[in-house]
Parts: structure tokens; C-alpha cells; sequence
């Protein structure tokens, strides 16, 4: 037999194991139904057969009253489309480790799927949360609170927007003209993002067929102002705190809560301190790459080295361990979730 | 052997990695876990917590990272209700949304029912802009969120009616994935305010935060390993934790509660068999005489 062959046996194999547990157990290989048997707030999800029983248990059980059965069954929500849901994620499940084989047509519906639900989700979420918050709510907010965020309270734009003296004349000009509507819209406008929306236009000029040099500068305004930030950002956080945790007494005293020695020296703490002052030390010494690797500075190096290296062994340990969970998860879902085997 | 060995289609190896997995997951086989000192940390603060205090919870993560964090964010949800602290949630992820969402309705609502939206906790929803968000919102959180995440006026809320800013919050405790996460929050928010903030993060993510113990993130759940050991500091304090009343009024297991310690049974069975793969793998280097 091809080795190919054997391992496409195999699978299917242990699948086939599943699917026959699964029906010993609960008497149906159609898969977890999600039944919801919502008692006291807690959601209970039922299988097929145990969701058959539950709905003959309660139309047979003449201690109850009619009132209380009509209650107990309208509890019992079968749901077709989260029942529908579950096989599709299964099933993208599947395709997708299907990838490990080889190449093949149900990865590909599964990956392409994946793409463009993607997009268009980006797609929504940023019009709902960039669009509409960002330029229409702060631009025409009285609009936006009557057709698309009815929740925005005008009364604390107007008082967060504040007296803008130098547009007094413009919302007078427009109150003069007519219902008060105008006067309202000229009041909760934030002029200021009108900016932004330019911009905003300027950068989506590249999808012109000419004039792709004016994206350019709002583009260089983002660059500026990112740069701007995170330079800030960093220089607090990564390089100042970072050395002020780093000048660590090389002997450690314990302290009472006064702040006092109190108990004398702790080697833990000593040992701790003194291996990372060196591990740091020597970290930075690796990386001068305008003196040569010899004598003192080569042993620093080397040290450095070893411990980048050991960095990047518990870098690895910890993906190994993310990669493994994320994998734990999928399996959980088709066998407790979609097989019902276990759970 | 060597031979068979060296030539092996690596397919044969993820075989194994599956069939490795996969055993401890349908037989539930479980092992002990002990909070760590960093875990502790976490714990140890969210316990010090006075009832009413201000906890503000990004979920940075999204459906792909969510078997790693989504026990963690379960628990710290679990333990700052019982503490009776005022959550605040929000997302820097365009699907961290759905994630709070999703904990909400696994944990407040199915559990704690006498925790009311807008008194006890509220979802301020997702927000583009990365870090410039956390820049924002501390200085100035209304210029960003005059809603929450249903569309609702802030002002109608008796937690939110009188937030200006983050800076009047007593902990930060994100789960994050990634991007903008942990990092972002440590930089921009808990350095230049002086907010305490803990991370609940991916294994990806854990060595990279590292460098901020203890004195600019003063604790750390990294992986679905921090999130079993704050399982079982949980059950340690509350034996009731992880568990649930049933229609006959037996107390039986809730699994929402305790992923977490579940799944670091098929971990352990899994690093076994990575760990024999590359001794075997330098084993048959050192025989072929160095390196292929």
C-alpha cells in the first residue's frame, strides 16, 4: 500500500472509532444538536436523543401542572441554525486540517471562505466604528443620532464642544435662516474633522488612475504621527523603566513593610538580581558590533549568546505550548461539540 | 533504521501529534496545577479588591487565540464578580467585541444575575486606532466613547456617568493576543499613569512581556498554562468555583471554569512527544556524524 494511502487510512480510521463511540454512547451519530434548555440563566446543550427524552419526559410527567409543562417546553429551544452552524464549522474544521495531507479543493473553499468573510467583516466593523462615530458623528451628530446611533446624547457634544466664539457668527447666521434644525446641526458639528475627511479622500486617491502622488501626504502624516507616539511611548516604557529595573543591588536585604532591613540577606533574591544584571550585561555586549569579539568582550559575548539563547528556547517552548492549546481547542469542538463523544 | 528514520514523511508526524492530543481530550484526563508566584500576583490583587472598585478589562483577542484565553478570561470575569467589582470592557480588536460579549453571557449573565449592566459592569465596545486609543481614552475617554458598545448614552449609566478617563481606575486586567495587547497597555496606559496592570496572554506573547516583571506589569498569566493556574487558585480559595447546581440539585461540574486545567492534559502528553522527537532527531544527527 502507498504511504500516502496508509495515512489517509488511518484517519479515517480513528474517525470512524469516533463517530462508533459516539453512537454507543448517546445512540445517534447525527451529531450534537444545539438543544437549549435554559434553567435558572444556565444554558444546557442537549443532543438529539437526550433533547427527544427531555420533551417526552416532560409531556408524560403528571406532576406537573399545564401552565408549568407550556413553561418547561418553551425552555426547550431547538435551534436548525446553530444546528446547521456546527456542521459548517466542522466541516471547515476538517478541510482546513486537510492542509496537512496535501493541497486539496476543501482547503481551498475553506481558506478562500476565510479571506472573504474576513473582508467583509473589516469591512463592516470599520464603517460602523471608523466611519460613522469618527466623521458623521462628529460632523453631522443630529443626523447620525436619528438614523444611525440613537443612544448619542447631543445635550454633552454641545457641552464637550464648549463656546466657540470665533463660529458664533456662522450658527447665528444659520439660527437667522430658518427652523432651528440648521442651528442645531452648525452647534454639535466638530469642525475640525472636517481635516480628517479630507484626508480620509486624499488617501483613497491612489485608486485614481491619475494624481496617486496626493495619497502621499496624508500618508506621510500618519507615518509622522505614529512615529511621534510610539517614539514617546518606547522611550518611557522600554528604555527608561527598563533601565531603572535593571539597577538592582547585587546583595538583596529582606525588608519589613516600612521598608527597613529586617530579615538580612535573601540568596534567592541575590542570585536573581546578579543573574540578570550579567544576562543583560552581557545581552548588550553580543550586539556591539564595533569591537572585536576578543578577550573579555568575546567571554561577555559568548555568555550573551547563550543567553539569547536560552530566550529563545523558552520562546519557542511557550509557542509550542500556544500552538498546542489552539489545536486542543479544535479537537474539543469535534469531539465534544460536533460528535458528542466526550462532554 | 536511520534510514527510515531521516526519510520519514513528516505527515506520519503529524499523525501522532493528533492522535497525542487527541486521546486526553476524549478521555478528560486531567493533572494537578499550582499557581505560580507570577499567577499568584494576579490573584492575590483581584482578592485585595474592595467591593465597588474600578476594573477595567480590554479583550484584545479574537476567535483564533480563543482557546488559549478565552479560560482566562472566564475565570478573572468569574473572580471580580464574586469580588463585586465594576467591570468596565473593551476592545481594541475589531472582534474582541464578540469575545466580550461571549463572556458576559457565559459568566454574568448565567451566573451572576444579580449583576446589572451599567451598575456593575459595562461593554464600551471595540475602537480602531491601536495604541492611539489607549492614548486617548487616557486623557480623555469621552472624546472616544460617547456610547457604549449598543449604541446607549455613557451618561445613562451610574459607572460610567461620572468617567472622564482611565485614570480613576484601581486595576487594569487585559487578555490579549497580540497586536495592538499587553504591550500597548503597559507603554501607553500603566507606566505614564501608574495604573496596576496584570496581562492574561497567548504563549506567542508571554516572553516578550517578560521584561516589564515586576515593576511595570506586576503579574502575568501566559498561555493556557496561566489560565489552569488561576483555575486552581480559584478552587483553592472558593471549592465551589467551577461548579453548578443541576435540575436534581446535585453540584456537578461546570466546564466553562475549569478549560483550562482540562487542556493542559493533552499539553502535557503532546510536549512528551515533541521533547522525544528532537532527541530522537540529535540522536540520529550525532550517528549520522553532525549536522545533514
Amino acid at each position: 500500500m502507498k504511504r500516502d494511502n496508509l495515512i489517509i487510512l488511518i484517519v479515517l480510521a480513528v474517525l470512524a472509532i469516533l463517530v462508533s463511540v459516539k453512537h454507543y454512547q448517546t445512540g445517534t451519530t447525527t451529531g450534537q444538536h444545539y438543544v437549549q434548555y435554559r434553567l435558572d440563566n444556565k444554558v444546557l446543550k442537549l443532543n438529539e436523543t437526550e433533547y427527544k427524552t427531555a420533551v417526552q419526559g416532560i409531556k408524560t410527567d403528571e406532576s406537573l401542572t399545564e401552565a408549568q409543562r407550556q413553561d418547561l417546553l418553551g425552555r426547550l429551544q431547538y435551534s436548525p441554525l446553530r444546528t446547521v452552524g456546527l456542521w459548517i464549522g466542522a466541516f471547515l474544521t476538517l478541510a482546513t486540517f486537510s492542509f496537512l495531507y496535501k493541497d486539496n479543493p476543501f482547503y481551498k473553499i475553506a481558506e478562500h471562505a476565510f479571506v472573504g468573510v474576513s473582508a467583509a467583516y473589516w469591512m463592516v466593523v470599520a464603517y460602523w466604528t471608523t466611519v460613522v462615530p469618527n466623521v458623521f458623528g462628529k460632523l453631522l451628530p443630529y443626523s447620525v443620532k436619528f438614523s444611525m446611533v440613537p443612544g448619542l446624547d447631543l445635550d454633552e457634544i454641545v457641552a464637550t464642544l464648549g463656546s466657540r466664539s470665533w463660529m458664533q457668527g456662522l450658527i447665528d447666521y444659520e439660527a437667522a435662516q430658518g427652523d432651528g434644525l440648521t442651528a442645531t446641526t452648525m452647534q454639535l458639528m466638530d469642525v475640525w474633522y472636517i481635516f480628517p475627511l479630507i484626508m480620509g479622500i486624499m488617501l483613497l486617491w491612489r485608486l485614481a488612475p491619475t494624481g496617486a502622488w496626493i495619497a502621499r501626504w496624508p500618508l506621510a502624516f500618519i507615518l509622522g504621527t505614529t512615529a511621534g507616539i510610539r517614539l514617546n511611548g518606547y522611550l518611557e516604557s522600554d528604555f527608561v523603566k527598563q533601565i531603572q529595573s535593571t539597577l538592582l543591588p547585587l546583595i538583596a536585604f529582606e525588608r519589613d513593610a516600612a521598608g527597613a532591613i529586617d530579615y538580612g540577606m535573601t540568596f534567592y533574591s541575590s542570585m536573581n538580581n546578579i543573574l540578570l544584571i550579567i544576562g543583560v550585561a552581557c545581552g548588550i555586549v553580543y550586539f556591539f558590533f564595533s569591537l572585536e569579539h576578543k578577550g573579555l568582550v568575546g567571554k561577555a559575548s559568548r555568555i550573551g549568546i547563550w543567553v539569547l539563547m536560552i530566550t529563545f528556547g523558552a520562546g519557542f517552548g511557550y509557542t509550542v505550548m500556544g500552538r498546542i492549546a489552539l489545536l486542543v481547542g479544535r479537537f474539543e469542538f469535534l469531539v465534544q461539540d460536533w460528535l458528542h463523544v466526550a462532554g | 533504521m536511520t534510514e527510515l528514520l531521516v526519510n520519514l514523511d513528516r505527515r506520519w508526524i503529524f499523525l501522532l501529534m493528533a492522535i497525542a492530543v487527541m486521546i486526553p481530550v476524549v478521555l478528560r484526563k486531567e493533572f494537578p496545577e499550582y499557581p505560580s508566584p507570577l499567577v499568584q500576583a494576579v490573584f492575590d490583587k483581584v482578592e485585595s479588591l474592595p467591593p465597588g472598585a474600578r476594573v477595567l478589562m480590554p479583550m484584545d483577542y479574537d476567535p483564533g487565540s480563543e482557546p488559549e484565553l478565552q479560560p482566562m478570561a472566564n475565570a478573572l470575569t468569574w473572580h471580580c464578580a464574586t469580588k463585586g467589582v465594576k467591570i468596565y470592557y473593551l476592545a481594541l480588536w475589531p472582534v474582541g467585541q464578540q469575545m466580550i460579549d461571549n463572556t458576559i453571557a457565559k459568566v454574568l449573565t448565567a451566573d451572576f444575575p444579580s449583576y446589572q449592566y451599567g451598575k456593575d459592569y459595562v461593554n464600551l465596545g471595540f475602537k480602531p486606532g491601536n495604541e492611539g486609543v489607549i492614548k486617548v481614552v487616557a486623557s480623555n475617554l469621552r472624546e472616544l466613547y460617547t456610547t457604549d458598545a449598543t449604541g446607549r448614552s455613557l451618561s445613562e449609566f451610574e459607572m460610567t456617568a461620572d468617567l472622564t478617563d482611565i485614570r480613576s481606575m484601581d486595576l487594569i486586567l487585559n487578555v490579549s493576543a497580540g497586536y495592538p495587547g499587553t504591550k500597548e497597555w503597559v507603554q501607553y496606559a500603566a507606566t505614564p499613569l501608574g495604573i496596576p496592570i496584570a496581562g492574561g496572554c497567548t504563549g506567542v506573547q508571554a516572553p516578550l512581556l517578560y521584561p516589564y516583571i515586576p515593576n511595570q506589569l506586576f503579574g502575568l498569566l501566559g498561555a493556557i498554562k496561566g489560565a489552569a493556574e488561576y483555575e486552581a487558585a480559584l478552587k483553592e480559595k472558593y471549592p465551589d468555583y467551577g461548579t453548578l447546581v443541576n435540575d436534581k440539585g446535585e453540584r456537578v461540574r461546570d466546564p466553562k471554569y475549569t478549560k483550562g486545567i482540562e487542556r493542559m492534559g493533552p499539553q502535557l502528553i503532546a510536549h512528551c512527544l515533541i521533547m522525544a522527537l528532537i532527541v530522537l532527531g540529535n540522536v540520529i544527527m550525532w550517528r549520522r556524524g553532525g549536522a545533514a
